[in-house]
């Protein structure tokens, strides 16, 4: 209840995070295999960038996307195929993301545009479902008395549909992207590029400074990203409506 | 100032059309509070949606102050009609503040001015400003939030205020409290208010007249004591209860069936009621103590006359020889 336990709360976890992180920095160092990844100094840089490409295209598209066509599913003059919809979503969510990618490398080739699509298609269903779910709980009769005092459709999606569903619809970004950074290294696969060239290649030729080189830095791109989300979704949704913000 | 032309909804549904209201006809004046009373189903609700167009009419005319409401866009309509509901409805996602000024933002009022608006408002409601313009409804209980919604209401001042059972979520402790803040507000503002209730007793008390609905259909339109003294139907009798003749004691002040003191005597200890008492304190007393009559002084103790039994009768009959 308090507002200083809230802090307290959210912060834990990452402090955890870095203890853990020191913990295992020592130990890379103490066995030796530090100087063994820091031998990859050059294609880490460059495959970091590859990567974060992958998941800032594929990420970024999908959250404008999935908001978007989440928003014109929950529309009323669609009420009607939203559910279908809907559950079209959740079969295709249902298919792994490695099938995902497979499947665009079928249609698109290899290369970064078809690991693109694929990761973009794989972030964006979750994206639309929360959207599509978060807007279709807000209690009706917000709408009823916003509607009763004059507001018109735009004002009440931005005004009021939006800003309550926020809180879910962010809950569905932060799981997509978490989802979208654990797949990424697999677009390597589909010659896309990436950190998990290293990882993959490590693991082909039994070089675990390799593996790792590649394996620490998507972990640490994993943890950032939530984190990016999780402070998204603090201070983006009002107060009144955001169960991390004790009132 | 409403005037409601042979007003009629009625919905398709799988076994036919079913109306949910049937050619109503009223008007309500302005600065009158009428109830829209009535059972659940009865068409009341519907027919206040009507009137700020969230329900479109299949039939029948609505004029605001001898205006169509056809030929106004429902938007603009609806920004000059005060709307409150049961569920209160404040977003919260806004602070109460944030609440007060929606309609004012809708209208182009800049922010200074909407927060002016609101804290002013606050503090005729005696909420401190400082302290509650900030907060979320979530913070609030029934009572404020339900304060602050009919404040939203009248955010920018329109003479008119639609209330859907406002005070139907409140504990009855609550519910008395506002309602009798709501009266002393009215008796100074004037608005022109519809009011639907299902409750008998909220609308004896806060009606200047009381529409009573039944299945779509308006079967009285009478002020309280008089549909209290002569429901029109078993329906309405029914509806306003057996003890209908208790429920109009409470209309009636001690003032109004005074009599001089003559020659009785009081003894000083006796019971004794102020010229604003209702008839039903004056006639739980005389069950209590079985008096015939009771002595009314004021509030510096000076004598102004006497309440009886037949005064009561006489007053009662009044109505009744209508």
């Amino acid at each position: 209840m308090t507002a200083s336990s809230v802090p307290a709360r959210s912060r834990l976890p990452y402090w955890v995070l870095l203890a853990i992180a020191l913990a295992l920095t020592w130990g890379l160092y103490a066995s030796g295999l530090a100087a063994d990844i820091l031998r990859y100094k050059k294609d880490i840089a460059y495959l970091i960038r590859q990567h974060l490409m992958l998941v800032a295209v594929s990420g970024s598209a999908a959250i404008v996307f999935g908001i978007g066509i989440g928003i014109w599913l929950s529309r009323p003059w669609l009420a009607r195929w939203a559910e279908a919809a809907i559950q079209a979503v959740n079969m295709l969510t249902s298919i792994p993301t490695l099938g995902k990618l497979a499947l665009m490398m079928s249609f698109l080739g290899i290369g970064p545009l078809p690991a693109i699509v694929g990761l973009w298609i794989a972030t964006l269903l979750p994206i639309i479902r929360n959207t599509y779910e978060g807007i279709r709980v807000v209690p009706s009769h917000l709408v009823d008395a916003a509607r009763g005092m004059g507001m018109g459709a735009t004002a009440i999606l931005w005004r009021v549909e939006v800003p309550n569903a926020l809180f879910v619809i962010l809950a569905g970004v932060r799981t997509a992207m978490a989802v979208n950074v654990g797949t990424a290294p697999i677009a390597f696969l589909i010659g896309g590029g990436g950190l998990g060239e290293l990882i993959f290649t490590g693991i082909d030729l039994q070089q675990h400074g390799m593996m790792l080189a590649g394996a620490i830095p998507t972990a640490l791109l994993a943890v950032a990203v939530d984190f990016l989300f999780g402070q998204a979704q603090y201070w983006l949704v009002p107060r009144g409506v955001n169960p991390l913000r004790d009132a | 100032m409403i005037r409601l032309q042979a007003l009629t909804k009625t919905y398709a549904t799988p076994k036919g059309s079913v109306s949910a209201v049937d050619r109503v006809s009223l008007e309500v004046h302005e600065g009158e509070t009428c109830v829209l009373l009535g059972p659940s189903g009865c068409g009341k609700t519907t027919t206040l949606r009507m009137i700020n167009r969230l329900v479109v009419p299949t039939s029948g005319k609505i004029f605001l102050n001898g205006r169509d409401t056809d030929s106004v866009d429902p938007v603009e309509l609806r920004r000059g009609i005060g709307y409150v509901i049961q569920q209160i409805g404040l977003f919260p996602n806004m602070t109460v503040a944030e609440n007060i000024g929606v309609v004012p933002r809708l209208l182009g009022w800049d922010a200074v001015r909407r927060r002016r608006r609101a804290e002013e408002l606050l503090s005729l409601l005696a909420l401190p400003p400082a302290d509650c313009a900030d907060r979320y409804p979530n913070e609030l209980s029934g009572g404020h939030a339900q304060r602050i919604g009919v404040a939203r209401a009248r955010a920018v001042d329109p003479p008119v205020l639609l209330m859907d059972e406002p005070f139907a979520a409140l504990d009855p402790v609550n519910r008395e409290a506002i309602q009798d803040e709501f009266l002393r507000m009215q008796r100074t503002l004037r608005k022109t208010i519809l009011f639907v209730s299902h409750d008998i007793d909220e609308a004896v008390k806060m009606a200047d007249r009381i529409a009573i609905f039944h299945a779509g259909r308006l079967v009285q339109f009478a002020p309280p004591d008089e549909l209290l003294a002569h429901p029109a139907d078993t329906f309405v009798a029914g509806f306003v209860g057996s003890d209908r003749t208790l429920k109009r004691l409470r209309l009636i002040r001690v003032r109004e069936v005074l009599a001089p003191v003559g020659d009785r005597t009081f003894a000083m200890n006796a019971p004794h009621v102020s010229p604003d008492d209702d008839l039903r304190r004056v006639a739980a007393l005389f069950l209590e103590h079985g008096n015939e009559s009771l002595v009314c002084v004021d509030s510096s103790s000076r004598v102004l006359g006497v309440v009886t039994r037949e005064a009561i009768a006489q007053r009662l009959a009044l109505q009744d020889a209508q």
